[in-house]
């Protein structure tokens, strides 16, 4: 077998892909997090608990109301893009003006209520969810045995997260909407509905979210703990990617999965601390973030 | 002043104690079980509000009242952190008279809090830590360790496996005390059998994405992976070990399994795994009879700890009863020398370490098919009688 400074060549690729499947769900919802704080500038703590949203309304969709996979894959997103609606229109916007940590605030204070209700409800141990028998087995490449479900995982995320880096950077909706931010008095008096604007980005930055919530349901613990537990590192990778950078986001989540998997192959401990060490670096070193434009 | 006279109090106790004339009775005319445990956490489904509702149904089982005197419940959320324990025992011990405190879940929360317990001669009823710290090198004449502990959950799953021809095991290991602990106690008992171990992964406590591991379990070429851990990374692990076909190429064991977290698990996944436990709720007619009753109360089936709650309160009041005093060590000294005995504690006795040695039973978690119902998991194997279960005596822990 080859082997490069007695380290298994093979183990390494496996690690490798793994790293990159785990990068996959940061990516999502780094750029969930990273659309709203650059277009909004609202610090979201309820994305984590969105995420947890996402896969609790997957598994009550086919528990309550027979709805597959395919389906939740596509409805739970947008049930939930349309709760952040509301929440975005009814709470956020009467404190939009404030400072920045009243919106945190908030959106903590919604992040537990919701882990606390649905602990309430379904208690503390999680729920099964199956994977879809579309994608049951596996392909057994040279160095591991990929399951079809995380090849799947990859493939849609990437999908997910670079067309809508597409639309915010190439196209003329996303140049409104990054105009919207920049100047909104001067886009509604070009007659553009900024506030619409900004209450659809919201919607669709929680999406991605859920959207993330539904692809994690099969493979992880469906629990009301599964979203605060994911939500400080994905906040880490923003920062290391650079607050508000889209294609940062993207990047940043993909390969802090790369390193997080890395580091459980050779020094496993470190594994929930390396990330925090990469920002404080980052920090030091480049404080605007790896992507971020110097203020 | 309130403070002057507990020192006074607390003078003339020690004076008392001292000449070893026992205080009859009950002290403040109440006894008052404190229920510490785990009421929004990862444990809050193990023992959480299950608790205080099982130690409620032995209060009045007993009858309400002891020695002519009432007996009162309170409780509180410890969230799974030593100092909010520790914390809240101290006041309840010096300003709400607290005799007892039972519950007790995580066991770094436990090992800090008998701390304080035997510190003010109060007993700890201890029902859901697996830790076997308590009755070894942490033990204390005040430390009743009841429902289970590493020992057995090695000498049960990891003694019939490697005995059944499963000798290489690799372990994946939750990176805290309770997890160094078990990988600690089965590697022992994996050497004594004659196994070997060929490799561990240390996870931290709370990872979501096993696989990293699962490959590393996987390159090992083990028999048996071991899941050193418990509740949601027990769920997680073996859920990423079934989806890269680890659970094909070897058997992958979980050392800690409660009901709820069998209930979590795909039964296309879990079926045939085997695991132990000391207490299932479908074992006889004793057993059905007060899972019935609790689950009416609680709404969902009884996991182990909450059975052994139920229990060790009942054996405290009855040594309240037998003894005619609520004072510690009169209370302890009975309920070492009675033995305990319903529908949880079988063949069952308080060893003077503190540890309740009772019979264990192993378990296999039972396919899709053959489930008569959502609470129908187990299908119980063997039983192990206690003496071979759990650890022997130290010397240095012989309180009589």
């Amino acid at each position: 077998m080859a082997t490069i400074f007695g380290i298994n060549l093979f183990a390494l690729s496996g690690q490798l892909l793994v790293g990159l499947i785990n990068g996959s769900f940061y990516a999502l919802l780094s750029l969930g997090l990273a659309i709203i704080f650059g277009l909004l500038k609202i610090i979201n703590f309820a994305q984590g608990a969105m995420y947890m949203l996402g896969a609790f309304f997957a598994w009550m969709a086919l528990n309550y109301m027979g709805i597959n996979y395919w389906w939740a894959l596509i409805l739970v997103p947008l049930a939930v893009g349309l709760l952040a609606i509301l929440m975005e229109r009814f709470l956020v916007r009467p404190i939009a003006n404030e400072d920045h940590l009243y919106s945190l605030l908030l959106t903590f204070g919604i992040a537990l209520v919701l882990q606390g209700l649905f602990t309430h409800i379904y208690g503390s141990s999680g729920l099964p969810y199956q994977i879809p028998a579309e994608l049951k087995g596996g392909t057994k490449l040279p160095f591991m045995y990929l399951p079809n479900y995380r090849a799947w995982i990859i493939v849609s995320s990437l999908v997910v997260c670079f067309s809508t880096w597409w639309v915010i950077e190439k196209t003329k909706l996303g140049a409104y909407l990054r105009a919207g931010t920049e100047n909104p008095q001067l886009m509604q008096g070009f007659g553009i509905n900024v506030p619409l604007i900004t209450t659809l980005t919201f919607g669709f930055g929680v999406a991605l979210a859920a959207f993330a919530g539904v692809l994690a349901a099969p493979v992880y613990s469906v629990s009301p703990e599964m979203g605060s537990n994911i939500l400080i590192v994905v906040f880490a990778i923003v920062v290391i990617g650079g607050m508000g950078s889209i294609g940062g986001a993207i990047l940043t989540g993909l390969m802090m999965g790369v390193v997080e998997g890395l580091t459980k192959f050779f020094y496993p401990e470190a594994s929930t601390t390396v990330i925090f060490l990469f920002m404080v670096i980052v920090l030091l070193v480049k404080p605007a973030g790896l992507f971020g434009k110097e203020a | 002043m309130k403070a002057m006279k507990k020192t006074l109090l607390a003078a003339a106790m020690s004076v008392v104690a001292a000449t070893g004339v026992q205080a009859a009775g009950v002290s403040n005319d109440v006894v008052k079980i404190g229920v510490l445990a785990d009421m929004g956490g990862v444990y809050a489904d193990i023992c959480g509000q299950g608790c205080v509702t099982a130690v409620e149904m032995a209060v009045e089982d007993f009858g309400g009242t002891v020695l002519g005197k009432p007996i009162e419940i309170v409780s509180a959320d410890d969230q799974n952190k030593p100092d909010v324990g520790s914390a809240k025992v101290r006041q309840w011990i010096e300003d709400e008279n607290v005799d007892v405190v039972t519950g007790l879940v995580a066991s770094s929360v436990t090992g800090a809090v008998t701390k304080v317990l035997t510190d003010a001669k109060k007993i700890a009823l201890i029902s859901a830590s697996a830790s076997n710290a308590f009755t070894t090198k942490a033990c204390s004449p005040y430390n009743a360790h009841w429902t289970y502990n590493v020992a057995a959950l090695a000498n049960g799953t990891v003694k019939q496996m490697v005995n059944s021809g499963k000798k290489k095991w690799f372990f994946i290991t939750a990176d805290y005390a309770f997890g160094h602990a078990l990988e600690g106690i089965a590697t022992k008992v994996i050497e004594s059998s004659g196994g070997e171990v060929v490799g561990a992964v240390r996870a931290p406590l709370g990872t979501t994405d096993f696989s990293s591991y699962v490959l590393q379990a996987q390159a090992s070429g083990a028999d048996v992976v071991g899941l050193a851990n418990a509740g949601a990374d027990f769920v997680n692990s073996l859920k990423t070990s079934a989806e890269f076909g680890l659970t094909e190429t070897a058997d992958v064991a979980g050392l800690l399994v409660f009901t709820p977290n069998a209930q979590a698990l795909d039964p296309a996944i879990a079926a045939g795994m085997k695991a132990t436990t000391g207490f299932y709720w479908d074992m006889d007619d004793q057993t059905r009879e007060w899972s019935a009753r609790f689950k009416a109360r609680h709404g969902a089936i009884p996991a182990m700890p909450h059975a052994g709650a139920y229990s060790m309160t009942m054996h405290y009041l009855n040594a309240i009863k037998a003894a005619g005093s609520d004072d510690s060590d009169a209370v302890m000294k009975q309920m070492k020398a009675s033995k305990p005995d319903d529908f949880f504690a079988r063949n069952a006795y308080l060893r003077n370490d503190g540890r309740m040695v009772h019979d264990m039973l192993l378990v296999s978690i039972k396919d899709a098919a053959s489930r008569k119902s959502a609470d129908d998991i187990y299908k119980i194997e063997s039983v192990i009688p206690g003496d071979e279960a759990f650890n022997p005596m130290l010397p240095e822990c012989d309180f009589k």
